[in-house]
């Protein structure tokens, strides 16, 4: 995607077909979340679940709302490998997030 | 893409022309702002998330009916503004500066019912259930600070969102901006449309109260 043409062409390739499809199925992952947390199942896999269908459409969202799919491989390396190491870096407090309650006096 | 761009892509490496990311200059201004607002809303839900899994009494006041059915709409709201938004890009990447104006005016609908929902929402838990950045009823303060923090910090995007996108907006009816300003515009809008694709869940599904 080096000139205006090509660039136009990448764009033209996500049709107006392929952002209502985009939109359908975020609708239905939000729905499928919904419907778990009526389910009301165990805390941390509840977490995980809604934690994985959220990337998804975080994914989803990116590729083709935000046209990074359309972009040049080197942005997509330049910007998302770092924000996702920084955010596995906070992970590092969650195994004592979990150990607190039991911690506690009387626990 | 501006002629500009076009021309210094096209120019030798030596003078300052190759683009590595072939793509113009506000266009990736706007994505490093996304990825360090992405960082600043990450630290707030693990800092909640690690609040939420650390206090087993964590309060649920999100009833199923109407709570969370209520924030669903709110979601339904945002993901269909994004629709509208790429609609918009669509539009103005062909040329059909009218078109992209209107679905700019959908999105900024969809942004403010996304705002007034969401306020109905705090009023209820502030009149109804107590619940202040301080305090509530459930003896859990940080649900409060973290909450309201939380859905604050997204709501003020939303807000700065709708105003940006009149800006935009006006512009286009006048003639003013290119295709490459509303793409940017489109950008920040869905950035916001991605952090409440983490905030509903965690923050509303997670303290769900099903009867």
């Amino acid at each position: 995607m080096s000139t205006h043409t090509e660039e136009v062409e990448h764009i033209a390739g996500a049709t107006t077909v392929t952002f209502a499809k985009v939109w359908i199925g975020l609708l239905v992952l939000t729905g499928i979340e919904v419907f778990l947390c009526y389910k009301q199942l165990p805390t941390l896999t509840m977490l995980t679940m809604l934690v994985g269908l959220s990337v998804i459409k975080a994914a989803l969202i990116i590729a083709y709302f935000m046209h990074l799919k359309f972009e040049r491989f080197s942005l997509f390396l330049t910007l998302f490998p770092m924000l996702i190491f920084c955010i596995l870096l906070m992970l590092i407090f969650l195994g004592d997030a979990t150990r607190i309650p039991g911690m506690r006096p009387g626990a | 893409m501006s002629s500009q761009v076009t021309a210094a892509t096209a120019a030798s490496a030596w003078e300052g022309g190759k683009s590595p990311y072939a793509t113009n200059s506000k266009k990736f201004g706007m994505w490093l702002f996304i990825i360090s607002d992405s960082l600043t809303f990450s630290a707030l839900l693990f800092a909640y998330t690690y609040s939420r899994v650390a206090n087993p009494d964590w309060p649920k006041p999100f009833d199923f009916t109407p709570s969370i059915i209520f924030s669903s709409v709110m979601t339904f709201c945002l993901l269909s503004s994004s629709l509208t938004m790429v609609m918009a890009v669509h539009s103005m990447n062909h040329g059909k500066r009218g078109a992209a104006g209107g679905w700019i005016l959908a999105t900024m609908g969809g942004g403010a019912a996304f705002v007034v929902l969401h306020a109905t929402e705090w009023m209820r838990l502030i009149n109804i259930e107590h619940v202040t950045p301080g305090s509530n009823p459930w003896g859990v303060p940080l649900f409060g600070a973290t909450f309201f923090g939380i859905t604050g910090l997204h709501m003020t995007h939303v807000i700065c969102g709708v105003i940006y996108l009149g800006i935009i907006c006006q512009g286009i009816f006048r003639g003013k901006f290119k295709a490459e300003d509303v793409e940017v515009s489109g950008l920040y809008w869905h950035f916001v449309d991605l952090v409440w694709m983490f905030v509903f869940p965690l923050v509303y599904l997670m303290s769900a109260r099903v009867n």
